[in-house]
């Protein structure tokens, strides 16, 4: 039993490979839920949270590539907020003052919950993930690297080191439905960005599916009835969009919510981002 | 003998003392080390979770809440908790404030309050109401209805203006 | 002339925002609770609780769990050394669980450990051989479903026949109403500690609502006469009657006694949620008759409140919810029936508002729609029919005291009311969800009145002992009071400044070396412990007056916070004529007797009533059913303000718990499973969903009877706060909203 603080990257890979069973420590704000309710067993961690390179983010012309232990209150303000203004919105939804303070992206990343705020956005983005081990480094899709509920794809020798975040030029929404005003699980969320000069617009679904996803049907649609020019959407396409939304989404019934309200509010959350990106073209 | 997971010694610098730990469960938060080894009782325990602020501690300058951090992991990081808020007085501008404006009935909730205050204030000195309350949204409070703490936020934000001019 | 007859206004401690003693202790983060405390040589308790609703259990295995390193003592049913059986109005529930469990988070077993960890990990290792049977989950079947306990399912069954039942006006409107389990989830968890005294007994450091109820029942259980059971309050994380029942007191004392050491326990949040009772989750139809005027001719209810597995204060809570059941109204002909249940589900007792908050909900549910059948305005309706002082209740008891029930409705609904402009982001449905922009709003509000009866009922003897001790002319005050941060010891310092005209008085530690000052709950403690600490104080003048007139043959009367001689002589302050002497005044106050109902639900079974009206005001996205509430107003019959900033403390408080009720709080259950025992998913409100609340007046007409004529505060708050906002809801969208909490898809999914 014992607990490790790695000063780097490099000694983290030789900690994972000499024992993949180590846990991996950064803002704790799942990690140590787990452990305070004894839903976590541990007998060897490591704390990540001191690798200064892993606290970083740097801005590469067209992407931003964002070390795994940024928390989610340097995402939340500050420069990266201007760069992905969505990720930053959903930033400020997670949790409390306190949790922004302690949490990362990658954590959101790794626990792969459903309702993890960052993922649609990071999804809907294309946001590619650095995975690292003493093996190498691999690069994953969103979509790959999360693969079930709570389930991601790390080898146990594996953490994820960064995130490459496209930085495009359209407007972007995140909008999340709970409850309360604040400290909330995402009851649905959607994820809408857009890039101008690329004529692209991502859509992604939180909270209904096992883990979430885009809504590519949806997606594809809608671009054939966009004016990129004029920024502007045909109204007669609004309902078949909404209702595109609705169908990729597979939401659950559990104590949080129904199935049927989820559905019915990602389709209305879907239209109401839609309408503040783009002008009805009459 | 008999704790599952001991874990080996580590020292804790907190408000300004050092504090050396031997014979802990290596499972312990930092809130636990705080109350039941170090004695200071202060951070509150209400739900272990991340989701009421009663512990709310600062590291490294940074609001926490304390329940979520691994006491291990706090060594080599400056920890100031509630017992260091009035920084050598009796009580600070921000304690005195609560009292006066009855922001404390049972007072459960106020240590983590009155620690996440101070640090909004630090960077927030004339904040609006909305962003009071956004500010103390991870705080819970059971028994006030919050109305009696953000008036007394508003009221050191002119007590230290006034102060100051 | 005694301050408990006259009530006279006051020149010094009472009527000002004195502020807490305990404010700066508690700021500093110094103040003790029970959570904190702690002892050389202490052990950790731990309890095993059933994971079933109903199980049979065959078998209890503890030899692998006892075998942990670190675990010093594992009891259950057989170790209990007295009455394995307790309860708060009446013994049904035991101490450890022998031959059956009723509810998930029975306990069954307690352990006691060197660490938390390994307790925690011995409660984990102890097998139950438990045999399932089906649940009695559903109130409605529990009334005729077979027994769940010896005592059978119906805890209580009363009526109330008032008047004619065959009256009936031109207008009539049903509707049957739903209210969800609420929880008073204090911050401070259940938490204490237990010492083994060398006579054999136990010094029991808990935090409690009622220290005396407590020793009571541990006595009985551990088989020990009362003095040899002491209970200390220590510091209270929030009550709102989730306190007033015991948990883990007996079990803490039994693993003291056991050991020989001192044992702490402490419940985590998870375990908090099982370890209280709840707010009764309640099934009410009603009926309401009125003629063409609007004037109220008959009102026929049936309330089933499910009481969980054990009794606790089922039978109180259900008196509460029929008597009042029609609200602050004139009735003159009512027929109401009751039943409190026995479910499997979680055992409900005491909860802030007590009863009347569910039938509350429903009956202002119903005026609202006969407002709306006779197209009046919801206030003038309520305004027709409001009770006033000298009226008769539906249990046939005049109202002898105030009532300014017309006061607190036309103060409240002259009120401004805020402006319609919607601000930033924070300030829209959703909130930093970002989900509602302006066009998706609509506004709404709402109207809700009640009546709180204050004290006990139907004949329960309720007093309060408390002393005033002089020593040297310094006050201190011994009382059992407990004080759950409602600022009872502000109100102590008041007092004594305003009878004797001493700044501040000590108070000494509350235990059971003092008889009883009751519970604090029922909005009784300003009344009966306040009023027992202003008798103490007014003694001790008495008793200075008459040691003055022994010393120096002056008879003095008391006039203010002077002595002033009969003879022109000078007068003195009381306060200076204190000094240097001693005095120690032990009494007991009571208020005037109250009686049983009869078999029709008659009766002068209550002390006094208090009565509060609210208007709410909200934004809502319909189309996602998120709701924002923009302000809460309130008008609340006080009788007299004792302290002006601690009154709005208790209406803040409560109109934030009512919102709760109306938006957010309640306690799933599946099949008598708790789905949600955590703060992530049961909801109480933040700052940021806690609106400005506004006091439109406090309505003060002295109360006859009451000590300063004061009435209690704390209740009245959260009864009509919920209607009210869901009578806003139904405003902006027309919906129906039958049941509490009101949830987003309530109104999303309304008639799609």
């Amino acid at each position: 039993m014992d607990f490790l603080i790695a000063s780097s990257t490099e000694d983290l890979c030789e900690l994972l490979a000499e024992d993949p069973t180590r846990q991996l420590l950064a803002g704790g704000t799942d990690f140590m839920v787990e452990v305070n309710f004894r839903h976590r067993d541990i007998s060897g961690v490591i704390a990540i949270d001191r690798i200064e390179e892993l606290k970083q983010w740097r801005h590469d012309g067209d992407s931003v590539l964002i070390g795994s232990c940024v928390t989610y209150r340097e995402i939340e303000r500050g420069p990266l907020s201007t760069l992905i203004p969505a990720l930053a919105q959903s930033a400020r939804t997670i949790g409390s003052p306190q949790i922004r303070n302690a949490g990362t992206i990658g954590g959101n990343l790794a626990t792969a919950s459903p309702a993890g705020d960052m993922i649609p956005v990071l999804l809907a983005l294309g946001a590619l993930v650095n995975v690292r081990s003493r093996s190498g480094v691999r690069q994953l899709q969103v979509g790959e690297l999360i693969t079930g509920v709570k389930t991601n794809s790390l080898r146990e020798d594996e953490f994820i080191e960064s995130v490459r975040v496209p930085v495009l030029s359209g407007p972007q929404e995140f909008l999340k439905v709970g409850p309360r005003n604040a400290m909330v699980i995402s009851v649905t969320s959607l994820a809408m960005v857009t890039d101008i000069d690329r004529e692209y617009i991502g859509i992604a679904l939180g909270s209904v599916s096992a883990s979430p996803c885009r809504s590519t049907d949806a997606e594809h649609f809608i671009s054939e009835n966009i004016d990129w020019n004029n920024m502007t959407v045909q109204s007669g396409a609004i309902e078949n969009f909404e209702r595109l939304v609705r169908e990729s989404a597979s939401p659950i019934d559990d104590h949080r919510s129904s199935s049927a309200y989820r559905t019915h509010t990602i389709g209305v959350l879907g239209r109401r981002a839609l309408l503040r990106i783009f002008r009805l073209e009459d | 003998m008999g704790i599952p997971q001991e874990s080996s010694q580590y020292e804790l610098t907190v408000n300004d003392s050092k504090y050396v730990i031997s014979g802990s469960w290596l499972g312990e938060s930092l809130l636990y080390v705080l109350r039941e080894r170090l004695g200071l009782y202060g951070s509150k325990n209400a739900c272990e979770q991340g989701e009421c602020g009663s512990c709310s501690v600062m590291m490294d300058d940074v609001l926490v809440c304390s329940c979520l951090v691994l006491a291990a992991n706090a060594e080599g990081r400056t920890i100031k908790t509630i017992e260091s808020v009035a920084d050598g007085s009796d009580l600070s501008d921000v304690q005195e404030a609560f009292i006066d404006t009855g922001a404390i009935q049972c007072g459960f909730c106020t240590p983590g309050l009155l620690v996440t205050i101070h640090d909004f204030l630090d960077s927030n000195p004339e904040p609006e109401e909305s962003e009071i309350k956004e500010a103390i949204s991870g705080n819970l409070c059971r028994c006030t209805g919050y109305g009696r703490i953000v008036e007394a936020v508003q009221l050191v934000s002119i007590r230290r203006s006034n102060r100051d001019t | 002339m005694s301050l408990l007859e006259e009530g006279i206004a006051s020149t010094a401690g009472v009527g000002i925002s004195a502020t807490r003693p305990d404010g700066k202790e508690k700021a500093r983060g110094d103040f003790l609770f029970s959570n904190d405390l702690s002892a050389e040589d202490m052990l950790w308790g731990q309890t095993l609780r059933s994971p079933y609703p109903s199980a049979k259990i065959r078998k209890i295995d503890f030899s692998q769990a006892l075998a942990i390193e670190g675990v010093h003592a594992i009891l259950t049913a057989d170790d209990v050394p007295g009455e394995n059986i307790f309860g708060l109005e009446h013994p049904d529930q035991p101490v450890l669980a022998f031959d059956m469990v009723r509810y998930v988070g029975e306990p069954v077993a307690i352990v006691a450990a060197n660490h938390p960890e390994v307790a925690k990990k011995a409660v984990d290792a102890i097998y139950v051989d438990y045999e399932q049977l089906d649940p009695l989950v559903n109130s409605q079947e529990a009334i005729e479903a077979g027994p769940i306990h010896p005592e059978g399912n119906v805890i209580r069954h009363m009526v109330i026949n008032h008047g004619d039942p065959d009256a009936n006006g031109n207008i009539t409107v049903e509707g049957e109403y739903e209210v969800g389990m609420q929880d008073q989830a204090f911050l401070g968890t259940e938490s204490g500690i237990a010492f083994p005294s060398a006579d054999g007994g136990v010094d029991l450091h808990i935090s409690t609502q009622w220290l005396h109820s407590d020793r009571d029942q541990v006595a009985s259980a551990l088989n020990l006469p009362d003095d040899l059971v002491r209970v200390t309050l220590a510091g209270v994380g929030g009550a709102f009657g989730g306190r007033e029942d015991v948990s883990m007191h007996v079990h803490l004392c039994m693993l003291a006694l056991y050991t020989g050491r001192p044992v702490k326990m402490v419940y985590d949040r998870n375990e908090s949620f099982l370890g209280h009772v709840h707010r009764h989750p309640a099934k009410i139809w009603f009926r309401h008759s009125a003629d063409e005027s609007g004037a109220l001719v008959k009102v026929e209810a049936k309330v089933i409140l499910d009481g969980g597995a054990y009794a606790s204060t089922t039978s109180a809570v259900l008196a509460n919810a029929c008597c009042f059941s029609v609200g602050p109204y004139r009735v003159p002909n009512a027929f109401i029936e009751g039943w409190g249940v026995r479910t499997n589900n979680p055992p409900c007792g005491a909860m802030r508002g007590f009863g009347n908050v569910q039938t509350c909900f429903a009956a202002e549910a119903q005026m609202d729609k006969l407002a709306s059948a006779l197209s009046m305005d919801p206030v003038e309706l309520r305004l027709l029919n409001a009770l006033k002082s000298g009226d008769t209740l539906i249990t046939g008891q005049k109202i002898t005291g105030t009532a300014p029930v017309k006061e607190v409705l036309t103060s409240l609904s002259e009120h401004p009311i805020p402006d319609g402009v919607k601000g930033d982001l924070l300030e829209l449905p959703g909130g930093t969800g970002r989900t509602t922009d302006n066009s998706h709003v609509k506004r709404g509000i709402g109207y809700a009145a009640s009546i709180k009866n204050l004290m006990f009922s139907e004949g329960f003897d309720d007093f309060s002992e408390a002393r005033c001790i002089v020593v040297d002319g310094k006050v201190s005050i011994q009382s059992a009071c407990v004080e759950v941060g409602q600022g009872f010891v502000t109100l102590v310092n008041q007092i004594v400044e305003e009878t004797l005209g001493v700044s501040e008085a000590a108070i000494l530690p509350v235990d059971t070396s003092i008889g009883s000052a009751g519970s604090t709950s029922a909005s009784r403690q300003t009344w009966m412990s306040g009023g027992a600490v202003l008798k103490a104080c007014e003694a001790v003048v008495d008793a200075l007056v008459l040691e003055l007139q022994k010393e120096i043959g002056v008879e003095y009367e008391r006039v203010g916070l002077n002595l002033v001689p009969k003879d022109s002589s000078d007068s003195i302050a009381i306060a200076v004529a204190l000094r240097g002497r001693n005095f120690d005044e032990h009494v007991t106050h009571r208020h005037l007797p109250t009686f049983p109902l009869d078999h029709n639900g008659q009766g002068n079974a209550h002390v006094s009533f208090a009565f509060a009206a609210h208007r709410a005001v909200v934004d809502v996205d319909q189309e996602l059913g998120l709701v924002r509430v923009v302000e809460i107003a309130t008008s609340q019959d006080v009788g007299r303000i004792l302290n002006p900033v601690q009154a709005r403390g208790q209406i803040e408080g409560g109109v934030t718990q009512g919102l709760g009720l109306a938006l957010l709080e309640e306690l799933v259950l599946t099949d008598g499973k708790i789905a949600n025992a955590n703060f992530t998913d049961y909801l109480l409100p933040t700052a940021m969903d806690t609106p400005p609340i506004e006091i439109a007046a406090f309505i003060e007409q002295p109360e006859p009877g009451a000590p300063f004529g004061a009435k209690g505060i704390g209740e009245p708050p959260v009864i009509s706060s919920t209607p009210a906002i869901v009578a806003a809801i139904r405003d902006a969208t027309g919906f129906e909203l039958n049941r509490v909490p009101v949830k987003p898809e309530d109104i999303a999914l309304n008639g799609l």
